[in-house]
């Protein structure tokens, strides 16, 4: 007969030598080591350690659930065990995921999945496929809790078939570069029922689940990586959707906002880094960008503005001229939503050609991708900034923010000019026949005069002058500006009166 | 050998490169222009230009090959 301590240290240890020694070999942590990381020293509480203990096979059933806490904020957290049937789902693995997930809304707290598993166990299916309690109402209660608590996934193996659906439904998903994958059918599958031949990773892997699917959210080079990462993406989220945000200790910007002028190229067509005139506006160091490798052509991430958590949306002329296509719009729409979900400033960095135009992407559903894009920006509830840096054409300017969408304020800097479209197909749409008839010499004087018209027709002082943007910004001002804004609309921060589910990607 | 595509449909506005050039990983070889915009195509490798497949003002579409390189 084994006794209390002996069967306790025999459950800690999780599953056989063989198969420690193999996650070791892939560089795979322990799962027990994973929890130690992510919680603050000796806060972690444990429920179901003793799940299936009478099955030696079978320590914890496979999954470690209880509470931690991460910089003195209390966490729940989900971590398959890999070193017990590959970290497969019984029927007490499933009952207790559910029942973490339910802990998780009665406390509000945030939600870990550490998730590193294949799936269900198909000798128990009866007993956690089909029913009630049973690995559905994981996806249900994923769903339910979605917008009321941060959701963060920690993907640092498979997580195969109908797992797949747990990243798919957090809010945000860390992958481990090398370990981390998803997908519904296997490499094996694949070949037997469709006939296809393909590798593991180019089908489901983390490089192309980060920058082709949009399944993932952070490309991770090792699973420490990954856990201080996701540590750093919760600091800037509050607890739940009714709580704030925690502020942090405000930093000088790591540029001066006048460099700004400097970088913006003196042609108005010619591509920059975005990214370096963020650096002019935030806190130094504290741009978090989220999904980094997908959609490039815009920017979105967390960021700390005078100490206080941000979100910030914007175009990147660097790729793609910054045209909006499909994928930038799904990205752009989703981040909104998790920004609206918890009660984030949105700051949109507008210079943007427009939508993408052409029979290929019409195809693609541009229309769909980019309503979802400007009902995300009309939905949101949060204080709204939009500063233009240089243009905003078309439907590019409702996408960004603009005026109609009850942005707090259009602010524009001296750089900036919006648009219906730029000049040049402006008049072209406008003089079409006119232009056909004209012989290439006074075509081209033709075309100056309408261009230099249409420039002063949206000339900057003349668009501040109707009111159509609240105001124009200096660049050095731009940093203080956007400071002193963002703490006077925070007085009417329109709290939501329900909780916003964000939709998977 | 390693392709050079196309990010978006437009025209070739520039061609900075030519067969038998050494190029680095990040240079540019060609810019585009789409949706009235400069678009620069960097390179994703180092290595030597082995053939360029598009001239001035040719339509690019989505996904077509610019250069190649080994």
């Amino acid at each position: 007969m084994e006794t209390f301590s002996e069967v306790k240290s025999r459950v800690l240890k999780g599953g056989s030598q063989k198969n420690h020694d193999k996650n070791t070999q892939s560089k795979k942590l322990f799962a027990r080591k994973r929890v130690d990381l992510l919680f603050d020293k000796d806060t972690f509480i444990e429920d179901g350690m003793f799940a299936n203990c009478k099955d030696a096979e079978l320590p914890a059933d496979g999954v470690i659930t209880g509470l931690g806490k991460i910089a003195g904020r209390v966490v729940a957290v989900m971590a398959n065990d890999s070193t017990v049937k590959a970290g497969s789902w019984g029927a007490r693995t499933v009952e207790k995921i559910i029942r973490i997930q339910e802990t998780a809304e009665r406390l509000m707290c945030p939600l870990f999945y550490l998730v590193d598993s294949a799936g269900a166990r198909l000798t128990d299916q009866v007993e956690m496929f089909p029913g009630r309690r049973h690995a559905g109402r994981i996806f249900r209660n994923e769903v339910h809790l979605s917008g009321r608590v941060p959701q963060i996934c920690l993907l640092f193996g498979p997580s195969a078939a109908g797992g797949a659906y747990i990243p798919a439904f957090c809010d945000v998903v860390f992958m481990n570069d090398g370990n981390a994958s998803m997908y519904l059918g296997s490499p094996r599958m694949a070949e037997m029922v469709i006939g296809e031949k393909v590798t593991l990773e180019e089908m489901g892997g983390a490089k192309m689940h980060c920058s082709v699917s949009g399944c993932g959210d952070f490309l991770c080079a090792s699973e420490e990586e990954a856990i201080e990462k996701a540590k750093k993406y919760l600091s800037y989220l509050p607890s739940n959707w009714t709580s704030s945000t925690v502020a942090s200790k405000s930093i000088n910007p790591e540029k001066n906002p006048s460099e700004i002028k400097t970088i913006l190229p003196e042609s108005p067509t010619r591509a920059y880094e975005m990214r370096t005139v963020i650096k002019c506006i935030v806190d130094k160091d504290s741009f978090l960008e989220v999904k980094e490798l997908y959609a490039k052509e815009l920017l979105t991430g967390f960021a700390r503005l005078n100490g206080q958590s941000i979100g910030i949306v914007a175009n990147q002329p660097l790729v793609k001229g910054g045209v909006l296509f499909v994928e930038s719009a799904n990205k752009a729409a989703r981040f909104i939503q998790i920004c609206n979900a918890y009660s984030i400033p949105l700051l949109f960095l507008a210079d943007v050609p427009g939508f993408m135009i052409g029979s290929k992407i019409e195809k693609e559903g541009m229309i769909r991708a980019g309503a979802k894009m400007i009902h995300a920006v009309s939905s949101a509830r949060v204080p709204k900034i939009s500063l233009i840096i240089r243009k905003a054409f078309g439907a590019g300017l409702y996408a960004m923010c603009g005026p109609s969408y009850d942005t707090d304020a259009v602010l524009a800097l001296p750089s900036a000019s919006i648009a219906v479209m730029g000049p040049e197909p402006a008049i072209n749409a406008v003089y079409f026949n006119k232009i056909q008839e004209l012989n290439p010499e006074d075509k081209k004087k033709f075309m100056q005069e309408k261009i230099e018209e249409y420039n002063k027709d949206i000339d900057l002082y003349r668009l501040a002058g109707e009111l159509i943007i609240d105001h124009i910004v200096d660049f050095e001002e731009t940093r203080t500006e956007l400071i002193k804004r963002f703490d006077a609309y925070s007085l009417a921060a329109r709290k939501l009166s329900s909780p916003a589910p964000i939709l998977p990607m | 050998m390693k392709s050079i595509k196309s990010e978006m449909a437009g025209t070739v506005l520039e061609v900075k490169v030519e067969a038998g050039d050494t190029v680095t990983q990040g240079q540019e070889l060609v810019i585009m222009e789409s949706m009235k915009m400069e678009v620069p195509v960097l390179s994703t490798q180092s290595g030597k230009v082995s053939s360029v497949s598009k001239n001035v003002g040719d339509f690019v579409n989505e996904g077509e090959t610019l250069v190649e390189i080994e």
